[in-house]
């Protein structure tokens, strides 16, 4: 199945400022990879370097071992859908969707029932002849998509398309994206620099920061095994607190704590406990002998509904949080300034390095 | 107390009376300072407007005794007022098209360059703007005559063995009027070009269209509406155009507004040069009229 991009050592920076500094990632064929960082991270210079639209100063980019960087943008064959959508308004909404075939010379009838088919696939069949003028955010967003899509390419290219409508109404497009990507397949490259929305759309999530890459995995490994900090503390909720590192141990609050079996220490790097809200147990569940202990004082509850959201803070003055699930075995929570003991399964004790 | 009730009473109006029609009475009030605010102006443009055309169209029905006659129309039909009007078509013609073939590109040059340059540039279109229309029109004669500075440099470099003829004539008119019209142009297609969104481009690119198609597929169809306006507004202005065709024309160019002058002060015939600017009026109105049709203006511009 073609599709498949490999990025070499691509280098882009602006003066003095590096947008991306060489970075190198394999997307396989039919892939859907999110480019997951805050801004400045170079996610969205990468992906218009794919488009074409950016020149990087040096690397490499093969798209089914063609090279691409000295390919204009009007010839790449790739889909795209604009953060804005970029509808052309002189257009009505089945003429955007037609245009990249009319620059293909797809002629009459093949035409318009490609077209049809591309509107019909983001449901939007029946409104062809609208002006998009006319269209509210979430229907422009359907036509930007149909539009990218119409040519059957086989590199599609997202920018944060989602970002500029309302929550329930991305939530539903992610929804429809994902089953449209299910359906139809192709290589997806999708820029976002919100975590969530990568963890349900990617089936593997590239992390940027500051034009680097920190880590390349499917998401569950980015959740369960980051790299560092930085990507330890970009996805999911997490709490970091100071460890003491003595020859083969490693201590927390003057205790060794037992580390899962692959645990890793980067030699050179300080390291930090990594803290999950959902993973700490309020009772020693597997024991206390086979269980990290984490002595705190609760500073706040705050209610959400189907559990507790419980800020603590330890001695030293370092923060966590805690999720405390209402439940039959546990119909209180505990109080403001309350001491309590938190205890952490080894494999759920996360030890990651500082960022370079 | 009486329970507020939402049906509408007998005599058709809500339980609150009182507050309804204090209500209706702030609504008027502000209706009527509105208009009031507006009226000056409005009576103003009907005075120094609506009125002196009321009156020469009046005039241009009265002949030199001050009877009834369609003499000023009738002698319109002559030769020389024919081939007027048509060397005012003529003038108006070039001097659009040489705007637009020269604007077209200014104008994007200066939707297209960074924030800084784009206003520096701008000041120096708009510069003709700050100073007299006859200074800059004495300047082109400088500039043009037989002995001016570009006949002189051409003669001296041994480019030309006589000077050119590039002033009294249609040439040295057309020049002067496109200097004096060509910000009327750049800049409504200026504006109308800074907001076409830079990524509608990017997009174009993206759907296969080589930088030629995409331009000609999508900026320059979404830049037509400036580029209407500008057109209208040139051709318009030029029709009626007087002194700058009178400096450069040299007398040869016989523009309809030259007609109009030269009725009055050589011949004192205010009737036939009253018809005579009526006649102008009807001709811009129809441009005005055909011109928005053609390019599928709707509203204001």
């Amino acid at each position: 199945m073609p599709g498949q991009i490999a990025i070499r050592d691509v280098y882009k920076h602006y003066g003095a400022f590096t947008a991306i500094d060489h970075v190198s990632l394999d997307v396989r064929a039919g892939e859907f990879l999110t480019l997951l960082g805050p801004s400045g991270s170079g996610k969205t210079t990468l992906l218009n370097v794919l488009a074409g639209f950016i020149r990087p100063e040096s690397g490499s980019i093969r798209v089914d071992g063609v090279e691409f960087l000295t390919l204009p943008p009007h010839k790449r064959d790739i889909g795209m859908v604009f953060q804005n959508y970029a509808l052309f308004p002189h257009m009505s909404v089945a003429e955007n969707v037609a245009y990249p075939l009319r620059l293909r010379k797809v002629a009459g009838a093949e035409r318009d029932r490609q077209v049809r088919r591309a509107l019909d696939m983001v449901q939007m069949g029946h409104l062809g002849e609208r002006a998009i003028q006319q269209l509210s955010g979430g229907q422009r967003q359907r036509v930007a998509l149909a539009r990218a899509m119409v040519f059957e390419p086989k590199i599609m290219l997202m920018d944060e398309p989602l970002s500029a409508l309302d929550k329930n109404l991305r939530e539903h497009m992610q929804v429809e994206l994902k089953r449209l990507h299910d359906r139809v397949g192709m290589t997806t490259i999708y820029v976002t620099h919100d975590q969530k929305e990568a963890l349900t759309l990617s089936h593997r999530i590239a992390v940027l920061n500051k034009g680097r890459l920190a880590q390349l995995d499917t998401p569950d490994a980015l959740y369960e095994r980051p790299v560092d900090r930085f990507v330890g503390g970009f996805i999911g909720e997490s709490a970091f607190l100071p460890v003491e590192e003595q020859g083969h141990q490693v201590l927390f609050q003057k205790r060794p704590l037992r580390l899962p079996g692959g645990s890793v220490r980067h030699p050179g790097r300080a390291h930090v406990l990594l803290v999950r809200p959902e993973r700490l147990h309020w009772q020693p569940v597997a024991g206390p002998e086979a269980m990290n202990r984490i002595d705190a004082q609760v500073r706040d509850v705050l209610y959400q509904g189907d559990s507790f959201h419980v800020g603590l803070a330890l001695a030293d003055g370092s923060e966590l949080a805690a999720r405390f699930l209402r439940g039959a075995a546990t119909p209180t929570a505990p109080a403001p300034g309350q001491a309590v003991h938190l205890w952490l399964h080894a494999e759920d004790t996360l030890l990651v390095a500082e960022s370079a | 107390m009486k329970p507020l009730s939402l049906s509408r009473s007998d005599a058709g109006s809500y339980p609150d009376d009182a507050m309804s029609r204090r209500l209706a009475l702030a609504e008027l009030k502000e209706r009527w300072t509105l208009l009031g605010l507006t009226l000056p102006g409005f009576a103003l443009v009907l005075l120094v407007l609506a009125v002196p055309l009321a009156w020469l169209g009046w005039m241009s029905f009265l002949d030199d005794g001050g009877a009834f006659t369609l003499a000023n129309y009738a002698r319109l039909l002559k030769p020389v007022y024919t081939s007027s009007l048509l060397t005012t078509f003529q003038i108006a013609f070039c001097v659009t098209l040489a705007c637009v073939l020269l604007g077209y590109p200014l104008a994007y040059l200066l939707s297209q360059v960074p924030e800084r340059t784009g206003q520096v540039l701008m000041a120096l279109v708009l510069l003709p703007f700050w100073t007299s229309v006859l200074v800059r029109t004495y300047a082109w004669l400088v500039l043009l005559q037989r002995q001016g500075i570009i006949n002189n440099t051409m003669l001296d470099l041994g480019l030309i063995d006589q000077p050119l003829s590039l002033v009294n004539n249609f040439f040295g008119t057309t020049v002067g009027m496109v200097h004096v019209m060509l910000p009327f142009l750049v800049l409504p297609l200026y504006d109308k070009m800074k907001n076409i969104d830079p990524q509608l481009m990017s997009a174009a690119a993206n759907c296969g269209a080589s930088p030629a198609q995409a331009f000609r597929q999508v900026f320059l169809r979404l830049s037509l509406p400036g580029l209407a306006s500008g057109v209208t507004l040139v051709f318009v202005l030029s029709l009626g155009f007087y002194l700058t065709p009178a400096l450069l024309g040299g007398g040869k160019v016989a523009m309809w507004s030259m007609k109009i002058s030269d009725t009055i002060s050589l011949f004192g015939n205010w009737g036939a040069a009253s018809a005579l600017g009526v006649t102008l009026l009807i001709v811009t109105l129809l441009m005005l009229w055909g011109l928005r049709r053609v390019f599928g203006i709707k509203g204001g511009y």
